[in-house]
């Protein structure tokens, strides 16, 4: 697939502006802090509903101004979708398909697909589990949009049930603030017995939107790791071997939790007895809650569940996160990135590669093989902030930015 | 802001559910436009169904007299009882002429995040209706969404020791949004096709 058209108002440093694309390779070339890394937020923004930089929206509205508005036109097989979001911080998104209002802003998920390399992505490697956790949930979202409504209803689980654990976290402290607390959270008459049976019912919410949320991400972390391993190999050759695992409050197999989790260097035998069956997932998060239940109440905090799981990422025999060097860092992230933008070309239709300010990041050698490795994709966005950081194997047309004007030149 | 009565206007319909601030301004000032008799009528309106309609006695539904319409009608079956969260609910399940039971009305759903448990739902009003065993098919017709689906299933744990049929709503309903957004045609049908629920 790739984008057609692309149409700002309002949106980060930009007023209005109105962009044609075409397939194939185009760069964005200018000074830092001119706008380039806006448009192509915008784009990702388009695929994903959120930014790759910020957490909530309100930084994506120019600066005065109350909303913001993004237009895309995605071609697909020779078909035109015009995907309209309308960006409103502090109240509901809006969202148009071909001019005519959805339901929910999720529902033109699936429409346009990126992905994005950018320098937040070392973040990947040297960030916190939450990091990782995102990247594994957005690329679920990006392969089924169906999971956006997984995600959102796994996250209001936690909400409802941490809002019950606080309450009983207080009530049972017995603190002056206790009985205040339950009546606030409405048990005013409700016993202990009556909380615990809530809970009950919330455990088994937690069970059954966590399963399918932790099924699908260890399915996804065995898809991921040939090709991770693969794309690192190119981007590093005679280097160590990279090693992908999913850490959670449950152990990912059969073998007792106390034993190391599984990986690749346990053997083919193992895997074997991964467990991704939703029933058998969700009856063991139920299990797991229960032999939980008296620090979660002590804490007042869900202890259990994907909220709390990391993607382990190792290089040779050590972690990367805290090891590994800033050039195997960033290689390691950047495989992550080329196998999601692998299984997202296996599943059809090419994602629009976005290289966001990239290549500066990288030596010679690197460079070239990122280069070589992208370079087949139907289309690919590249930010730089002069012509020398392009890469030769990736001419093509050019758009040069300065003070928020964005002008062909190439 | 605005002269303290108008301001007063507006923060009242701002409190309504579905009004955000803009709207509320918007209604005030299409209120001071209108000519008086208009208001009026709207005021009346207000005040009558606060005076005159209560809620059923039995199931919670509205009414205006002691017990609701279906309450009264001794040709619905009392065997069957159709758990909803609010009479707007009643009204689109009756629309779809599906159900020839009992209903009862519970006034919202479990949600800890508004402050909602058991006890604040018409819950132990259902266990007495439960208590003499003449009814033998609870139908939990919640909201298909988390809330609807977790006090589902905290009823049914509850009437569990009972022994009688518990059934929920077939998928097929808009999951994640209010009963109410169904179609009569869809609501039928998954009134219709109602699974067995285990719990
Ligand atoms: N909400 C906003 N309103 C106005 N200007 C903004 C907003 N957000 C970012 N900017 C401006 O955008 C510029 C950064 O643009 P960016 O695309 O990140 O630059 P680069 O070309 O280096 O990628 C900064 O000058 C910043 O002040
Ligand atoms: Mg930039
Ligand atoms: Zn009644």
């Amino acid at each position: 697939m790739h984008v057609a058209h692309l149409s700002l108002t309002d949106f980060r440093s930009y007023e209005a502006v109105e962009l044609g694309l075409e397939p194939g390779v185009t760069a964005f070339v200018g000074p830092n802090g001119q706008g380039k890394t806006n448009l192509v937020e915008a784009l990702g923004y388009a695929a994903t509903l959120s930014s790759h930089r910020v957490a909530n929206d309100a930084p994506l509205v120019r600066h005065g101004a109350g909303r913001a508005i993004v237009r895309v036109a995605v071609v697909r097989d020779d078909r035109r979708a015009l995907v309209e979001l309308e960006l409103n911080p502090g109240r509901a998104n809006r969202a148009r398909l071909n001019r005519s209002p959805v339901p929910r802003p999720r529902d033109v998920l699936g429409l346009l697909r990126t992905v994005l390399f950018a320098p937040e992505d070392l973040a990947l490697v040297k960030g916190d589990p939450s990091e990782r956790r995102r990247f594994l949930d957005d690329l679920l979202v990006a392969r089924a949009p169906r999971f956006a409504g997984v995600r959102a209803d796994y996250d209001r689980v936690l909400k409802q049930r941490g809002a019950l654990l606080r309450t009983a976290s207080a009530a049972r402290r017995g603190r002056g603030g206790g009985r205040r607390a339950e009546r606030e959270a409405g048990f005013a008459a409700a016993g202990a017995g009556d909380l615990l049976s809530t809970l009950e019912v919330w455990d088994a919410q937690l069970a059954r939107h966590g399963a399918e949320l932790l099924g699908a991400r260890l399915e996804l972390v065995e898809a991921l790791r040939p090709l991770t391993a693969r794309a690192y190999a190119t981007l590093a050759p005679a280097s160590d071997v990279v090693e992908l695992s999913y850490r959670g409050t449950l152990p990912a197999d059969d073998s007792p939790a106390d034993s190391p989790p599984a990986s690749s260097t346990d053997g083919p035998d193992l895997w074997k007895t991964l467990v991704t069956d939703r029933e058998v997932l969700a009856e063991r998060l139920r299990a797991r809650l229960l032999e939980m239940r008296d620090a979660e109440l002590e804490r007042g905090v869900t202890l259990v569940g994907p909220h709390r799981d990391d993607l382990f990422l190792g290089l040779g025999e050590l972690p990367a996160r805290g090891y590994a060097s800033h050039g195997e860092s960033w290689s390691f992230a950047l495989a992550l990135r080329l196998a999601a933008y692998d299984l997202l070309r296996a599943d059809g239709g090419d994602p629009v590669l976005i290289l966001d300010d990239v290549f500066a990041e990288l030596d010679t050698a690197r460079r070239r093989r990122l280069a070589e490795i992208v370079a087949p994709a139907e289309q690919v966005l590249i930010t730089a902030a002069v012509p020398e950081d392009v890469p030769a194997e990736l001419a093509g047309g050019r758009f040069d930015v300065a003070e928020g004007s964005v002008t062909r030149v190439g | 802001m605005y002269e303290g009565v108008v301001q007063n206007l507006i923060d009242e319909l701002g409190m309504l559910p579905g009004v955000g601030p803009k709207s509320a301004q918007r209604i005030a000032f299409h209120l001071l436009a209108a000519d008086p008799a208009d208001v009026n009528r709207l005021a009346h309106a207000l005040l009558e169904v606060k005076e005159k309609v209560r809620f059923c006695r039995v199931c919670g539904n509205v009414a205006a007299e002691e017990e609701c319409r279906i309450c009264r009608d001794a040709r619905r079956d009392e065997h069957v009882i159709c758990v909803v969260e609010e009479s707007k609910d009643v009204v689109a399940i009756e629309k779809t002429r599906e159900f020839r039971g009992r209903y009862h009305v519970l006034g919202g759903a479990i949600s800890p995040i508004e402050g909602v448990g058991p006890d604040d739902l018409r819950i132990r009003e259902l266990m007495t209706r439960l208590a003499d065993g003449q009814v033998t098919e609870l139908i939990l017709a919640t909201d298909p969404n988390l809330e609807g689906e977790a006090t589902a299933t905290y009823l049914a744990r509850l009437v569990k020791p009972m022994g009688l049929k518990v059934t929920r709503l077939a998928s097929g309903l808009p999951v994640g949004g209010d009963l109410e957004y169904a179609d009569e045609v869809t609501l039928g049908r998954a009134f219709e096709g109602r699974r067995l629920l285990d719990v």
